[in-house]
């Protein structure tokens, strides 16, 4: 008997209708480690907890073989509930708390401390017993202290920021007595930087009080600030168990990707602009989107270079590529090889051979019960009438065009995918982003907006999105214009990074300045620093 | 086993299998094979058109058009009018013709200030849509008293107003049954009428394969999509429910026609949910819809529903059972089909 271990699993495998997605996993977890998993879309994360959390997914699909111990005594959980009693928790990637309850009334859910009073004396009923309001408000204080998080208790949750919710998420399950084992799914992927470090702070709080934590995650710089341990899944096996100590990014990465990747690789170009054409002048430009709003950006874009716009979440960044293409109202003068751009209009915009890719993949971005073809096609067939032919009294779709040039785009982008005429809700967010890419090629633009690119997908996909992008500007003397919120992914394409701050441009750095400066643009504090330098 | 019933669609399978036992209850029972064959031939015909036009309006967004009504008034008022100036020589169709040139616009004009309303109220468009159909139903409660037709086989012989039902005996009535029609032993096949409505099929299908017709199909699939591929969403929503409107138009001439009457006053009310149900039977859900929807859906539902009438009333013969029989198979569907939107996928 090993007590030392929260949990074990061990040898676990399971496989969906004869398709092996876990091959005989060994996971070990001790108190007050934190340990995480890491592993490429389908690598077998999601089925692992799956199995640990007794999810009906696995026990409806024929179960799983291996065994898992629970502080050292064999375990069989069979359902989310008993997973629940045995004192596992999870923090879910989409938020469960009910927006227009307080961050008290939401940690105690279900869960609520009652007292009794008068008439639940008379009637003896437990459903007619008084909230005990201060008893729940000092339990939920005493939560949100030992995660740091020094936000009122009686605030509702509507309206709270994003890192906030997930805060009040993890509040509500350290709140649970009992709690041993704390698994968090992807927690940072809505996050922005500076949310994320806090985070993980909160983290290394809580395994520093003892409870075992399993992080689960994409973003490898994260995993060495916060781990101790790092388990790496790659096809439903395990790859490799790391001390953080023995490691470093490039190891992980290629350990999960199974290929050499360097993601730091910065294009040594400093090439001179001044002798540049200007593709896109962007002059005091407002646009009014939704927490990204921008007040009064001043750019100019060269032609044919990737010009990278980066910052923190909320400061405006993606704002920018949104109003221009005339998705939110906006004001403000945008020249295009100093033609005067119409704003607010979409068509215009599109008309001008400009194009973007949106950050909102599956909202914007695609239509996502259609076919990949009709979806690459749809937007040059409206703006520009191709893949059309005449036929008696109306134009009628040009199936055979359209064939061809998916075709075409599906084997230069190497979408996977069973056909042209899959649906693009069945793709892996990495395919679904590169017929996003499609799409805004066909339009054949001169300007390419690409927003978040690599936002939700994979490393290996990153990549090749990434690796795609430059092709394009080689190859084609594409001007890529890409907002991103992954500081690493700007520097490691772009000519030139403008860091968004509180809706204006901080400044525009060259992907080989110093991380000092970067850090102190993203945080708004490069101008007040250099104002006497600047000026 | 499980992927065969996701293909088909659980409503769908369950409908068929039930159509099917009713089928063969029918045999059991001896009931007159042939003349159940030829009613379902004729009444698959007879809606289908009206269960088209839901294809415009859930492919442009607006989920299934539960304010048919409003089209089926305009072809109602189509047909008066043409009857009215004797617009039915046989150049016209004896009156088919000139009812839906007449129709028309009339549908037209009200399907465009119909998607304005639509417009206004995104998200919230199938409640709505039903009671804006009651409402103009109600509305023509007083149009059928007091709009100023004369024609002496249209108003009541004593008193103000139209009949309650018109018949079409001496005009355009059931010219499309009998046009190339022909019988197999005792089963009555209305060539004209299916040859109608397949070619209207043909139509809007041609249409969704336009330019139009994809573009009007984006703004509904995904209006921020459409948006930011700069199509119009309001726009083509409108088309959608002009096309809609009009196809109702259109479906309750061809109704009217294969029944031999006109039918005014309270008849319209309940129209829409034959025709909702019909398509989501056939598949479709509130978003999605194929043609063969409309056209798997039409004949299950009609076919369903005239043969179980028969067959119930074999049963249970008590009395004046088969009107109510009715309401309970049909009301049953169509509860069935709207809790099971989900349709194929």
């Amino acid at each position: 008997m090993e007590t030392e271990y929260v949990l074990q699993m061990k040898n676990i495998e399971k496989e969906y209708y004869g398709n092996k997605v876990l091959k005989g996993v060994n996971l070990s977890v001790k108190p007050g480690e934190i340990h995480a998993l890491i592993g490429e879309n389908g690598a077998g994360k999601s089925t692992l907890m799956n199995v640990l959390f007794g999810m009906p997914v696995i026990h409806s699909t024929g179960g799983f073989s291996g065994e898992v111990y629970i502080n050292g005594e064999k375990t069989d959980i069979k359902s989310p509930l008993q997973a629940m009693e045995t004192g596992i928790g999870m923090v879910h990637q989409e938020f469960m708390l009910i927006p227009e309850f307080t961050i008290t009334e939401n940690i105690k859910l279900n869960r609520e401390i009652i007292k009794d009073n008068l008439i639940s004396r008379l009637f003896k009923s437990k459903g007619l017993k008084t909230l005990d309001t201060r008893t729940m408000k000092r339990d939920a204080r005493k939560a949100l202290d030992r995660l740091g998080l020094g936000i009122e208790e009686w605030v509702t949750v509507a309206g709270l920021p994003v890192g906030h919710m997930q805060f009040v998420e993890i509040a509500r399950e350290i709140d649970k007595t009992g709690l041993k084992l704390l698994v968090f799914d992807e927690p940072t992927a809505v996050l922005a930087e500076s949310e994320a470090d806090t985070l993980i702070e909160g983290m290394k709080r809580l395994a520093a009080s003892g409870i075992a934590i399993l992080f689960i995650t994409h973003r490898l710089n994260e995993v060495l600030q916060a781990a101790d341990n790092i388990t790496v899944l790659r096809d439903g096996e395990l790859v490799a168990t790391r001390r953080k100590e023995d490691t470093n990014v490039a190891e992980l990465a290629e350990l999960m990707v199974g290929r050499k990747i360097d993601i730091n690789g910065k294009t040594e170009q400093e090439d001179d602009d001044t002798d540049k054409d200007v593709a896109l002048e962007i002059k005091n430009l407002h646009v009014d989107m939704p927490g990204e709003k921008a007040k009064g950006i001043n750019l100019d874009i060269y032609k044919g270079e990737i010009f990278g716009i980066g910052g923190l979440a909320g400061q405006g960044k993606v704002g920018i590529a949104n109003g221009i293409m005339g998705l939110y109202p906006s004001t403000g003068e945008v020249l295009l090889k100093g033609e005067k751009l119409e704003l607010n209009n979409t068509m215009g915009a599109l008309n001008k051979g400009l194009a973007f890719v949106s950050e909102d993949r599956r909202g914007v971005g695609l239509l996502l019960d259609s076919s990949i073809e009709l979806n690459i096609v749809v937007t040059t067939m409206h703006v520009k009438n191709k893949y059309l032919r005449k036929a008696g009294f109306f134009d009628q779709i040009d199936g055979r065009g359209i064939r061809e040039h998916a075709k075409k785009m599906i084997k230069d982008l190497d979408i996977r995918c069973t056909g042209p005429q899959q649906l693009t809700r069945q793709l892996s967010g990495g395919n679904q982003q590169k017929v996003c890419v499609a799409r805004a090629l066909t339009l054949d633009p001169g300007v390419l907006f690409v927003s978040e690119p690599t936002r939700g997908i994979d490393i290996g996909a990153k990549k090749l999105v990434l690796d795609f992008l430059v092709k394009l500007n080689k190859e084609l003397g594409m001007t890529i214009v890409m907002t991103s919120s992954e500081l690493v992914e700007l520097r490691s394409i772009c000519n030139r990074i403008a860091i968004i701050s509180g809706g204006k441009v901080e400044g525009i750095l060259r992907p080989g300045d110093s991380d000092r400066d970067f850090g102190l643009m993203m945080a708004g504090e490069y101008r007040k620093m250099h104002s006497k330098e600047a000026m | 086993m499980n992927k065969v019933v996701k293909k088909i669609g659980l409503p769908r399978l369950i409908i068929t299998l039930m159509f099917i036992s009713i089928c063969i209850a029918a045999v059991v029972l001896e009931l007159p094979l042939g003349m159940l064959t030829s009613d379902v031939i004729r009444r698959f015909g007879m809606f289908g058109v009206l269960a088209l036009a839901m294809v415009p309006s859930i492919q442009c967004g607006t989920g299934p058009n539960f304010a048919l009504p409003i089209g089926i008034i305009c072809g109602l008022l189509g047909s008066l009018i043409a009857i009215e100036l004797g617009l039915t020589s046989k150049v016209l169709g004896y009156g088919f013709i000139s009812s839906i040139l007449i129709s028309l616009p009339l549908a037209v004009l009200t399907g465009w200030a119909y998607g304005l309303l639509l417009n206004k109220i995104k998200g919230s468009e199938m409640l709505v849509a039903t009671y804006t159909g009651f409402s103009i139903v109600s509305f023509m409660q007083i149009g059928w008293v007091t709009l100023p037709f004369r024609h002496p086989e249209m108003i009541w012989p004593i008193g103000k107003g139209l009949r309650v039902t018109i018949s079409l005996d001496s005009t355009f009535g059931e010219i499309l049954n009998r046009f190339w029609r022909f019988e197999i032993g005792s089963v009555y096949v209305p060539t004209g009428l299916l040859l109608f409505f397949l070619g209207c099929c043909a139509a809007v299908w041609l249409f969704s394969r336009s330019k139009s017709g994809i573009e009007m199909y984006t703004a509904g699939a995904n209006p921020k999509f459409a948006a930011s591929s700069g199509i119009d969403v309001d726009k083509n929503r409108i088309i959608g429910t002009i096309l809609s409107t009009v196809i109702g138009a259109v479906g309750i001439i061809v109704y009217s026609l294969s029944f031999g009457y006109l039918q005014l006053y309270l008849a319209p009310l309940y129209m829409a949910f034959p025709a909702v149900a019909a398509v989501l039977i056939g598949g479709a859900s509130t978003r999605k819809v194929k043609i063969s929807h409309v056209l798997i859906g039409t004949f299950l539902f009609q076919g369903m529903l005239t043969v179980a009438v028969p067959v119930a009333n074999q049963m249970f013969p008590e009395g004046n059972l088969s009107e109510v029989l009715r309401q309970i198979v049909q009301n049953g569907i169509i509860l069935y089909a709207l809790t099971k939107v989900g349709g194929e996928a």
